[in-house]
């Protein structure tokens, strides 16, 4: 039956329970084994994003993990010739890995989003810019979460 | 459950060229993410707003693509720099393919 569902149904809590007390007890940097690489990958099409220019920003300690804030920056002029495109947010420890992706122009005169998320668990929120000459970059931050956003 | 009103906020409308405007959305929906069960254990199905858009004129300025790991009443916030004055056109599109739209304008001097 499981085999049946997209990654997209898969459980949450039910099928989750085996998976989030593996996450729990495993080491925060590396919780998860969800599809956050290749999402990332796919995004870069195969490049390594570098370290820098994106900020993140989100709590150290995420008490309800059903509505985590999050702040993404991107060092960037936002100029016609030199931009930021896009930036895909993913979560390494959610059973679905994406979490969003933002498209910015250059009359979005900076490169600036707020948003709130969900975390199940503490795990690791990774963004990754594109930028309008193809280069992209990478910021990573780790959240505790107490109260996962299992939402159930 | 009626179609839900967003809410949009801007921190100014009036501009002088070369300024942002710094822009708060929000609207109410559960953001069913798909994961949970109901009570006989039947998954419930996914019901999220899918993509927020923000255009200027018919010109993007501002999309997200939204996943379930976005919470229940969605907020954006972003900013704009509007190099005339026009109107801003929000648009969030739910799974069931509703369409909410919002307008602001703005004045640029």
């Amino acid at each position: 039956m499981r085999i049946v569902l997209s990654r997209r149904q898969a459980l949450f809590c039910g099928f989750g329970v085996a998976a989030a007390a593996g996450m729990k007890l495993s080491v925060p940097a590396f919780a998860a084994e969800n599809d956050h690489r290749d999402m990332i990958m796919a995004f870069t099409g195969g490049k390594e994003p570098e370290k820098g220019r994106v900020m993140l920003d989100l709590p150290e300690i995420a008490e309800n993990g059903n509505t985590v804030p999050m702040n993404l920056m991107v060092e960037s002029p936002m100029t016609e010739d030199d931009y930021v495109t896009d930036v895909l947010v993913v979560a390494d420890g959610n059973p679905n890995a994406g979490v969003a992706t933002f498209h910015f122009s250059p009359l979005s005169g900076s490169a600036e989003a707020n948003t709130r998320i969900r975390l199940a668990s503490t795990q690791n929120v990774i963004a990754v810019a594109k930028m309008s000459d193809g280069s992209v970059f990478m910021d990573t931050k780790e959240v505790k979460v107490t109260i996962g956003g299992c939402g159930g | 459950m009626s179609t839900p009103r967003p809410r949009i906020r801007l921190d100014r409308n009036e501009i002088s060229k070369g300024e942002t405007i710094e822009v708060k959305t929000l609207i109410s929906h559960t953001m069913e993410s798909g994961q949970r069960r109901d009570r006989d254990g039947k998954p419930i199905p996914r019901k999220i707003i899918n993509h927020f858009s923000c255009e200027f004129e018919g010109q993007t300025v501002f999309a997200c693509d939204v996943e379930p790991a976005i919470s229940a009443n969605p907020y954006f916030q972003f900013r704009v720099k509007p190099d005339r004055s026009g109107t801003l056109t929000f648009k969030w599109i739910d799974d069931d393919g509703t369409e909410i739209t919002a307008t602001e304008e703005v004045i640029v001097n």
